[in-house]
């Protein structure tokens, strides 16, 4: 083994895991899983969303049973059956939603679970003599006293960190630490992480963001559809060898078309910004043009501001949040700022949201009643002409080939590829000018996966524009005419379709500028940016 | 108005708030531990039955007393099979106690006793009788404090003390151990307790029989201590009531004490002038002995305060996805 860490014999991995396997119903999250990570490193785990990083660390720390597997903690069989044991066998985790009591003070949080005897004054006490030591010792300040729900989302952070702490971990997993801090709290969190690796402690780092892999990670390894396809040393990789290991070199789906033919634009967005209720800023100025005809895709890793792009052209912003810039369809002025999902409709533009379930369907209606969603004032009129609803639907579920093709089944009782059939039939048939697809294939099996990118493609040819956003860039790469790579809020670039690759688009997703500079560094945040204390 | 009917009042306003407080503290535990439960109603009133069939068969209060203890932890445990074992929806739960609970008593009292869904009267030792405290006789000559310390302090029974005891205790039991601390904790965040590698069910399911135990007291004075029998629906909605006090009180047991006792005074107040003359109108019995189930309208409808609940109340905790 020639990671870095590794000393010979003498030392045993701090972890080793051995045929790790996990599934939730059909979908096998962890597949045969091996690892080993050599103490007093940091070892990072990337992956795409979904790529089975959050269950494996979750089967670590007891919080999940593999189906099959060994763990060994520092080279004897730890018997990990539960959080208890995992926490014995001194491993401490940091969830990516933390798992804190708001209400509670800090210590409150710290000893819970962790209490020396029946009577809380003693653990109080010896708590806050250990959160001074290890406050001083790991750059870890924190008031013991402060009401948790009152502290900023870094410093919450750091409770979770000192829990661990406190209950004398000597390994430390962190899922996608850096997910809710600002520039300033990641920096102090990867200064403390160099800390605790410097007294021995091991880290292990999950992320999607390869800048942050490049610079604290010792080791990495890779995860892809469930499997670990690779562990490497860090200084012996390079982010674009990593984007290509997380993004696969399995040919991308083929779909056959024809050269795009694109005419007016449809939609023109222009400083397009959104800052949320809990004022972060969402959206910092999107500009992007979409004509007819055409395919732009918007790749991107999740959560860096698409859902909130979709949703605000679809006319429903999240609540309190604030909208500004200009929007033109078809030449109109489009206001962003209100709330009016219908008048979206009626103006032409189709919505396949990104969570069908939520968004898309109405999982106890049948799938006629499904198929008329937002367009059953169509016809006019109070009343509705169930009969003709029902013939309507059969015919659609029988040219999106949704199977069982019976309309009066609820839509819960669809496999999640024919749930989004339904979906895309109603969106698609009602031959929108502007059609909104935010992750259209998430959770759908292959061949639904081809049918759904053939009709898109047949919309395009028919003069449509279609806004796709996916965080599968196979399928960006796939589908789209131009690409515009999404991150933090802003789009890092556009790049014709033909004249890009994976690796290129995976480090514009990672941050990294096309010059190669990472934009916090580049450039200075914009001065109306607040950064976000306080919030939960 | 004199001090001896004050004294009066405020006495009467002790004994009627005892079952509420009992039933409030059991309610307490319960949510404070994320289980919602409106079967507080059911579980007394079948307690109050147990408790008076037994005392009145047997002779003894005591045994009684045990007997709508068991009854009520009985009932507390199909909530709990309910709740946190099958995850199931706990409104629907507590509303389906009451209602069996409600069956059970007039159908069980009407076939072994025959007398319409009451039970025998009870006298002599099949009733807690009153204690009087020690220091009665010392302070019967002091002005004032003396008539307040025989009137209103001491003379009632020992369920009473009981209740009034559990109020520090509840609250030294929440804010000062291991266990009050998990408690609350599983009630606002049970992931945070499962990832800290304590059990919720084990926690959840020690709440649920501690709520059972307390309103199996609440029911076995109703009917023992408070009254000489069970009578069909003698609960009158005091479950509901002790619900709304736990709201008015934030879910603390200090300020319990307050809210059962300001039920307890109303209850008093329209027992003792079922027509209340304040000169200028007179108000109509029926509004007076509605006037505690007007505030808990009142409360439920959020005009008095902000409660802030349990945050996972009413929640199965299931591990994500």
């Amino acid at each position: 083994m020639a990671l870095p860490g590794t000393r010979g014999d003498a030392a045993p991995p701090a972890i080793e895991l051995r045929g790790i396997s996990k599934a939730f119903g059909p979908v096998q999250a962890n597949r045969d899983i091996s690892l080993v990570v050599p103490p007093g490193t940091i070892h990072g785990i990337v992956g795409e969303n979904g790529a089975g990083k959050s269950t494996l660390m979750s089967i670590l720390y007891g919080f999940y049973r593999p189906d099959a597997g060994q763990i060994l903690v520092g080279g004897r069989d730890a018997g990990i059956t539960d959080s208890q044991s995992a926490i014995r066998a001194g491993i401490g985790m940091v969830f990516q939603h933390f798992k804190l009591v708001p209400n509670f003070t800090v210590v409150e949080n710290v000893i819970l679970g962790a209490e020396d005897g029946a009577l809380l004054a003693p653990s109080v006490s010896r708590a806050r003599k250990e959160l001074r030591r290890l406050a001083a010792e790991y750059q870890l300040e924190v008031n013991p006293d402060a009401v948790v729900e009152t502290l900023s989302v870094g410093h919450q952070q750091r409770v979770e960190i000192l829990k661990a702490l406190y209950r004398q971990a000597d390994i430390l997993i962190l899922d996608e630490p850096t997910g809710v801090l600002t520039p300033a709290e990641a920096d102090h969190l990867f200064r403390i992480l160099k800390g605790l690796r410097e007294r021995g402690k091991t880290v292990i780092l999950i992320t999607h963001k390869l800048r942050e892999i490049m610079e604290i990670t010792d080791n990495v390894s890779v995860m892809r559809r469930g499997e670990m396809v690779a562990t490497v040393p860090t200084r012996e990789t390079s982010p674009e060898a990593l984007a290509e290991l997380m993004v696969g070199r399995k040919v991308l789906l083929r779909v056959d078309k024809a050269q795009a033919a694109p005419g007016a634009p449809v939609l023109e967005l222009a400083g397009v910004r959104m800052v949320d209720r809990a004022g972060v800023e969402r959206l910092r100025g999107i500009d992007l043009a979409v004509r007819g005809g055409e395919i732009l895709g918007i790749a991107g890793v999740s959560g860096n501001g698409q859902t909130q792009l979709l949703d605000i052209l679809g006319g429903y912003p999240e609540a309190g949040a604030q909208v500004s810039g200009t929007a033109r369809l078809a030449g109109r002025p489009l206001p962003l700022d209100g709330t009016d999902a219908r008048a979206r409709r009626q103006a032409g533009v189709g919505n396949i949201p990104e969570d069908r379930q939520a968004e898309g369907l109405v999982m106890d209606f049948s799938a006629w009643e499904n198929t008329v969603l937002g367009r059953h004032r169509d016809a006019g009129g109070a009343l509705m002409d169930h009969d003709a609803i029902r013939r309507e639907a059969a015919a659609k579920m029988e040219r999106f080939d949704v199977r069982p093709r019976d309309p009066e089944l609820a839509a819960k009782n669809f496999s999640g590829g024919n749930q989004q059939k339904i979906v895309v039939a109603r969106e698609i048939e009602s031959r929108p000018v502007l059609l909104l697809v935010g992750q259209p294939t998430r959770g759908v099996d292959i061949g639904a996966i081809e049918f759904i990118h053939r009709r898109l493609i047949e919309l395009r040819d028919a003069g449509a524009a279609i806004l796709l956003v996916s965080v599968e860039l196979d399928e960006i790469m796939a589908l789209s005419d131009r690409i515009a790579v999404m991150f933090d809020g802003r789009i890092m670039g556009e790049r014709l379709s033909g004249e890009t690759s994976a690796a290129e688009l995976g480090l514009l997703m990672a941050g990294a500028s096309p010059s190669g500079i990472p934009p916090e560094q580049g450039q200075p945040d914009t001065p109306d940016h607040e950064p976000s204390k306080g919030v939960i | 108005m004199d001090y001896a009917t004050i004294l009066q009042i405020l006495d009467s306003a002790v004994r009627l708030m005892t079952p509420l407080l009992l039933a409030c503290l059991a309610g307490l535990y319960s949510e404070r531990a994320g289980v919602f439960d409106i079967g507080l109603e059911g579980k007394m009133l079948m307690a109050a039955f147990s408790a008076a069939a037994t005392a009145a068969v047997t002779g003894s209060v005591w045994l009684g007393l045990v007997a709508g203890v068991l009854s009520a932890v009985a009932m507390s445990l199909i909530h709990g099979l309910a709740a946190i074992t099958f995850r199931g929806n706990q409104l629907i739960s507590g509303v389906a106690i009451n209602f069996l609970a409600s069956g059970l008593t007039m159908l069980l009292g009407q076939s072994w006793f025959g007398l319409g869904g009451r039970t025998p009267s009870l006298e002599g030792a099949a009733r807690f009788s009153p204690v009087t405290l020690p220091g009665t006789e010392a302070l019967s000559g002091i002005p004032v404090l003396g008539p307040f310390y025989a009137e209103v302090v001491s003379g009632h029974t020992a369920l009473v003390y009981v209740a009034a005891l559990l109020v520090p205790g509840t609250w030294w039991l929440l804010y000062r151990t291991r266990f009050g601390l998990r408690l609350r904790a599983v009630g606002e965040n049970p992931a945070s307790v499962d990832t800290a590698g304590v059990s919720v069910p084990r926690l959840r399911w020690a709440a649920v029989a501690i709520c059972g135990v307390l309103t199996g007291l609440a029911g076995a004075y109703l009917a023992t201590g408070l009254s000489a029998g069970f009578v069909k629906e003698m609960t009158a909605g005091r479950g509901y009531i002790a619900l709304a006090a736990l709201i008015f009180a934030n879910w603390r047991p200090w300020r319990a004490l307050g809210a059962t006792f300001l039920f307890g005074l109303m209850e008093a107040v329209a027992n003792r002038y079922p027509e209340l003359d304040l000169g200028f109108v007179t108000i109509p019995s029926m509004v007076m002995s509605a006037l505690p189930y007007l505030l808990t309208v009142i409360i439920l409808a959020g005009f008095i305060g902000r409660a802030t609940p349990p945050r996972a109340g009413g929640e199965p905790y299931v591990k994500e996805r």
